[in-house]
């Protein structure tokens, strides 16, 4: 049979999988035929890996036994994924997109891979482009070559799991792994029309993920749909003895009211001078007055909401994001692994080895980094960010005692032409402006697509972000799906 | 102002090698991101000690774990040079 893959969900495939529709293997085989037709202009992966069908046969293995003894069938089992380049899997090569590692091959599973892998039976197809170690905006900064917004071929996808992302959007996969640090799963998922999550700091093991910068990093779903990417992180989620920072079921149980403190429909805050900042673009700016309004007719009580220090959280953001960069790529020296580049002695090799395998960005946060922490400025810039980062998770915190979500716009404007903000670090950056304020609190926080702009006769799709309480992942699902079920999701793209 | 003689010590502290251009870009680069977190100066502060995440004091047992053969084949196998069980480096004295 063929398989439609434009309408195909998790949720569906699970089904189809169950009744016998059509087999993993099948399934497979009809992502891979897409891959065909569509990577090499889109450039959404990196590499295919060569026992996907294998994998799949597993799977369907897996399945037959379930069924025969009357076991309930994991939801990811037979389910194609795309993993980002900086997630490690035993025997496959990870690069994070870094000339350092290209010939790296990974010499343990990440724990998220495990969970996939081994308790669920997921069937994972490759490995997606992404900005150099995870920094950038748009997927420009990877060492292999930029990806393509599949919406729009001239823009790019967003970043820095901007593989993944337009991986999902094109059809090339049911769902995907990114990470993000500023907004890396989210900002990618609103240019390409698609759901990501940042979960709570520590709601998923970072083992096996390449550091970009510690305190920020957490490991998300990319999926279709909501429900999709709550079925993914359902599977990723969980304490692990390798990540000190992963926390459990009771962490945060106690200290979250229910949704909507007793109220039917969560309280929505809106932090309206922090968004009268300006430099949003007009049709993000629609997208949002629909939500909102989308929100107030479903029964949702609006509340304005101040967060004042949000005004400092880019430039804190990035103090902090230089300084633990240099600190984390410090690793990289040419000796324990990765590329070696040979100088007159073995303090010149690394020297070598850092200039030929770093590209531009990753030199200049590893220098910017050295230079805020160097014992002039530290005072000044690491020690002030840190106080200054307190400040804000304070102001969220004071929020969260009125309110349940809090609403913004993703991104500050629909997928911008590739090229159009290479030349400027600074307009790159501004890029983040509502994504790194979840990462500065460890609060979850979701895109889902909510609108699109037209441009040039294409549609660009915009998404709006929710965050919540730390731990309330299900505060976010719920609010989400109702937005969804108001756009139809992503597939309002396709109706066109 | 970053001048070309601070990117040469910082790159020295990073240990990266740069080439005479780069130096000149990095500069101004730097200038201009360094004024843009400037902002920060004038920020009010919150002077609490906090950490990053909300668990803290996280213990592993103290036991030395042993891996196997092959786990330590691949890990020796991706060092760019090994000589049998070690990780080669040039001469350092």
């Amino acid at each position: 049979m063929k398989i439609n893959l434009k309408t195909l969900t998790i949720v569906k495939a699970h089904e189809s999988l169950i009744k016998g529709d059509f087999t993993a293997v099948q399934l497979a085989q009809a992502y891979l035929d897409e891959i065909e037709k569509k990577n090499d202009e889109l450039h959404a992966y990196l590499e295919i890996y060569d026992n996907v069908l294998v994998q799949a046969s597993f799977a369907d293995k897996a399945i037959a036994t379930f069924k025969k003894e009357k076991k309930d069938i994991p939801m990811l089992m037979g389910i194609p994924m795309a993993i980002k380049d900086n997630i490690l899997m035993q025997g496959k090569t990870a690069s994070s997109a870094s000339k350092i590692l290209e010939n790296y091959t990974a010499t343990y599973d990440a724990t998220v891979i495990k969970k996939l892998q081994r308790e669920n039976g997921a069937v994972f197809l490759g490995r997606t482009n992404m900005d150099e170690f995870a920094m950038g905006g748009s997927t420009e900064k990877s060492a292999f070559g930029v990806t393509k917004n599949p919406h729009d071929t001239s823009r790019v996808p967003g970043g820095t799991s901007g593989g993944s992302a337009a991986a999902v959007a094109s059809g090339m996969a049911l769902a995907a792994l990114g990470s993000d640090t500023g907004g890396s799963i989210r900002q990618p998922s609103s240019f390409c029309g698609v759901v990501g999550l940042k979960p709570t700091y520590g709601a998923v093991s970072r083992y096996g993920l390449m550091a970009a910068v510690s305190s920020f990093d957490q490991i998300g779903p990319i999926a279709k749909t909501v429900g999709d990417a709550e079925i993914v992180f359902d599977a990723i989620k969980g304490i692990d003895t390798n990540d000190s920072t992963t926390f459990g079921k009771d962490t945060y149980a106690p200290k979250s009211p229910p949704v909507g403190q007793g109220k039917k429909k969560p309280v929505i805050g809106i932090p309206r001078s922090f968004l009268g900042m300006g430099g949003i673009a007009e049709s993000v700016k629609n997208a949002f007055r629909e939500t909102e309004k989308r929100f107030k007719d479903l029964g949702y009580e609006i509340q304005d909401i101040e967060l004042p220090a949000n005004a400092y959280a880019l430039p804190v953001y990035y103090i902090l994001n230089f300084a633990e960069v240099s600190s984390n790529m410090a690793r990289f020296d040419g000796v324990k692994y990765g590329l070696h580049a040979d100088g007159k002695n073995s303090i010149e090799d690394y020297f070598a080895s850092r200039a030929a395998g770093f590209g531009p960005e990753v030199r200049r946060r590893i220098l910017l980094g050295a230079y805020v922490l160097s014992s002039g400025y530290y005072d000044a810039y690491y020690y002030r960010a840190n106080a200054v980062r307190r400040l804000i998770t304070k102001d969220f915190a004071k929020a969260f005692e009125s309110v349940d979500i809090v609403l913004t716009p993703t991104a500050p404007s629909p997928a911008f032409k590739i090229g159009e903000k290479t030349a400027d670090p600074v307009a790159m950056y501004l890029e983040d402006i509502f994504t790194v304020t979840a990462n500065l609190t460890g609060l979850p926080a979701l895109s889902v697509p909510a609108g699109f702009a037209e441009s040039e006769g294409k549609r660009l799709p915009i998404g709006m972000q929710l965050t919540a309480r730390h731990g309330d992942e299900a505060t976010l699902f719920l609010a989400a799906k109702d937005i969804e079920a108001g756009t139809d999701g992503m597939l309002l793209a396709k109706k066109k | 102002m970053i001048s070309k003689k601070d990117i040469e010590s910082l790159a020295n502290l990073s240990r990266i090698r740069l080439s005479d251009a780069e130096k000149e870009s990095l500069a101004k680069d730097v200038d201009s991101i360094l004024a843009y977190v400037d902002q920060i100066k004038a920020a009010p502060v919150d002077d609490s000690r906090s950490e990053a995440g909300a668990v803290k004091n996280i213990m592993r047992d103290d036991v030395a774990v042993s891996i196997s053969a092959e786990d330590r084949e691949r890990i020796l196998d991706e060092a760019p040079k090994r000589e049998g069980d070690y990780v080669a480096v040039k001469k350092i004295l």
